[in-house]
């Protein structure tokens, strides 16, 4: 049996909801004095939800995980998921509520640029700071030190004060002393954003290596999915605070990205004001809706969409773009629609639409609706815009699976044999 | 699940009272000798006198204390009545390069989770890593000064002004030195875990500490204290420290060894409570500061 290097068993973590902390010994005295007199807590804000003893905020509850030596994990979810409260938890910056947390050697955590490092000290210097602070011996450190600074590239500016620094080379120099380290275990929490592409690669192949070649184990958080599938050999998502998923990579990130699915199949935008952006002057989309469907998920490649609106005024040739779009937001590809004489009425007008998908390859999409005018020589004035349905499309049999990673969302027609 | 196999380190909710990472702490020496070169090489960047501003502060102390409680109000600087007076200068000088030491360690280390919440939020160290640094990078400073205390009284010595006596009590001024430090980390820490949550101390640890040396015989001699308050007025710890000291370096003066033990339960208590404050705050401040 491979050696566990990380075990996480029960652990939650816990917030005491409203006000804390930033409190003065007088409010603190003021607040017992009402309590014990049963009267109200003079120190709250008026109209503020009180919160009761007792009333907290679960970020992490009941998190159980196993992670063995040499494996690279990457761990998603959505903001507020508990992904960094956990390595929080796992670096020791703060205690659990409750549970327990079993390491089997060092960590070196990265969670943000450049920890650690002062401002007035050169980069020589700071590399000495930061590896002691990470838990590194001096001679550990000098052991290291040409390493450090080749694989950082700023050796030109190693004996500048680092305060001079782009912030690029920050993180340069901040992640060659991290993936250095003698530890066993690697956090890095987004931090690789910084660098640009070239660096990126580097430090993954870096991570891959060392976790290949020394054995050492990686935990990566990220919301950039490219970087999560080149370096990780399984995904732990996050969802409220709960593990909901843990395994493959690919199926991880689709659990994920599904999560970011309404699974609506009509949406009232009287009802959600929200999905609508600031325009819808003269011309307002009331509702869409998907015909002969009660179900986000579509099949076949024509999807029908019905979209009524309302008018102040007659407005003529108003055309409808409906932009087809990743769950990250990415944009895949646009259709519009023409000829809608958008006239004044009370209760409204109606359409549908057809929305040829032939071409785009089985997943979760999600799209945004614009109502907009052209005039004579083709400029565009946009009338209103919505974030409309999401659907996920159900693949029909081909024969092999697709890959979208590498092969995008959009299947041209098949080749033709000349 | 493998339960037989062993993990180095457990991370736990509960916490024992006298879990204080020692060894650990102990561990990370070369961060605590880093920490030191940092804070003295990046105190005095961007200062045109550099370190000088280590040697100028007590010397116009000193020379503001000989005008205003020597020559003005004309305090005594004896500690025994009818022993041998040192001149004033040398007497204000020794004891406010004492209480720099005690009142600059005591002030940073108790701002120690407020100042250094950036890099304790991002990344773990044993926190007592950072008052212990602080003493000791502030023991840098009080070496420069004590060397140009020294200096002085060598001065002094030459042109006839003072004398020597010698006696066995310069070996007590490390166990001196030790004490100051113990006392003033241990007061800083205390307060420093009370100011994660109650912010108001640290607007009393300046303030506080001002009071404080009016407390001490700095400015004036013991002797001007009357008689039915010592046994009252040597409770402060801080100024058994001061008289022991003086005797120390000077030869004569004022010495009780039953003031100077209490003095040194004193520190050792406000010491371990320090300890235990701090390693517990240390766990969860970042959900509160």
């Amino acid at each position: 049996m491979e050696e566990s290097m990380l075990k996480i068993d029960g652990v939650s973590k816990t917030y005491r909801l409203g006000q804390i902390g930033g409190t003065t010994l007088r409010e603190e005295l003021q607040r017992r004095r009402a309590k014990r007199r049963g009267l109200e807590d003079p120190t709250r804000k008026i109209g503020a939800r009180s919160h009761a003893d007792g009333e907290v905020f679960t970020a992490l509850d009941n998190v159980s995980l196993e992670v063995k030596k040499g494996e690279r994990v990457g761990l998603i979810g959505h903001n507020g998921a508990g992904k960094s409260t956990l390595l929080k938890l796992i670096t020791r910056i703060t205690a659990p509520s409750a549970g327990r947390i079993y390491l089997n050697g060092r960590v070196a955590s990265m969670l943000e640029v450049g920890t650690g490092f002062h401002g007035e000290l050169t980069g020589r210097e700071n590399i000495y700071m930061n590896g002691a602070i990470l838990g590194m011996t001096k001679k550990e450190i000098d052991a290291k030190i040409e390493d450090i600074i080749d694989f950082s590239e700023v050796r030109q500016f190693i004996d500048t004060p680092v305060k001079r620094y782009s912030s690029g080379m920050y993180v340069k120099l901040a992640f060659s002393v991290a993936a250095h380290l003698n530890s066993e275990i690697m956090i890095m929490d987004e931090v690789l954003a910084v660098g640009d592409m070239a660096f990126q690669n580097k430090c993954i192949e870096k991570m891959v290596d060392v976790s290949k070649a020394e054995g050492r184990t990686v935990l990566y958080v990220s919301h950039n999915m490219s970087t999560i599938r080149q370096l990780c050999k399984r995904v732990v998502v996050l969802s409220h605070g709960k593990v909901v998923y843990d395994g493959d990579v690919e199926e991880g990130i689709g659990v994920y990205s599904g999560m970011n699915l309404s699974g609506d199949w009509k949406i009232d935008y009287q009802r959600h004001p929200e999905l609508r952006w600031s325009c819808g002057q003269v011309v307002r989309i009331r509702s869409v809706e998907f015909v002969n469907q009660s179900y986000f998920q579509v099949a076949s490649s024509k999807i029908r969409m019905r979209i009524r609106w309302q008018s102040e005024r007659h407005v003529d040739n108003v055309c409808l773009r409906v932009e087809v779009k990743k769950p990250d937001r990415t944009i895949i590809g646009t259709a519009c629609g023409f000829g809608i004489n958008a006239r004044e009425d009370e209760l409204g007008e109606e359409a549908t639409f057809v929305l040829d998908s032939s071409g785009l390859v089985p997943g979760g999409y999600t799209s945004n609706y614009i109502l907009f005018t052209t005039d004579s020589l083709g400029s565009n004035t946009t009338l209103d815009c919505v974030r409309g349905l999401d659907f996920e499309l159900v693949g029909s049999d081909s024969g092999f699976i697709w890959n979208p990673v590498n092969w995008g969302h959009i299947r041209f027609p098949d080749l033709v044999l000349e | 699940m493998n339960q037989t196999q062993k993990y180095k380190t457990v991370i736990t909710s509960e916490h024992k009272l006298f879990d204080l990472h020692l060894k650990e702490t102990l561990q990370y020496r070369d961060l605590i000798f880093l920490f030191v070169k940092r804070d003295f090489t990046t105190k005095y960047k961007q200062t045109v006198l550099g370190p000088l501003w280590a040697l100028i502060q007590p010397l116009l102390t000193t020379v503001v204390f000989t005008i205003v409680f020597g020559n003005l109000a004309n305090l005594t600087t004896a500690d025994v009545e009818g022993d041998y007076v040192v001149p004033g200068f040398l007497f204000y000088m020794i004891g406010n390069v004492c209480w720099s030491y005690f009142s600059s360690t005591l002030n940073s280390t108790s701002s120690t989770f407020l100042s250094n919440r950036g890099i304790m939020g991002k990344v773990y160290y044993p926190r007592l890593v950072s008052p212990i640094a602080t003493a000791f990078s502030r023991l840098i400073t009080f070496g420069i000064q004590f060397a140009l205390f020294l200096a002085v009284w060598a001065f002094f010595l030459i042109r006839g002004g003072t004398s020597i006596r010698l006696s066995p009590m310069p070996l007590l001024l490390p166990l001196l030195l030790l004490q100051m430090m113990v006392l003033s980390v241990g007061c800083g820490t205390i307060i420093s875990a009370a100011t994660t949550k109650y912010r108001d101390l640290s607007m009393l640890v300046d303030f506080g500490l001002q009071l404080w040396q009016y407390a001490c015989p700095i400015a004036y001699g013991l002797q001007l204290v009357p008689a039915r308050w010592t046994g009252l007025y040597m409770l402060n710890p801080v100024t058994p420290i001061i008289t022991t000291f003086r005797y120390a370096v000077f030869g004569f003066g004022y010495f009780d060894l039953g003031y100077y033990l209490i003095s040194w339960g004193v520190s050792i208590a406000v010491f371990v409570t320090g300890l235990v404050l701090f390693s517990r705050i240390e766990r969860t401040f970042m959900d509160t500061i």
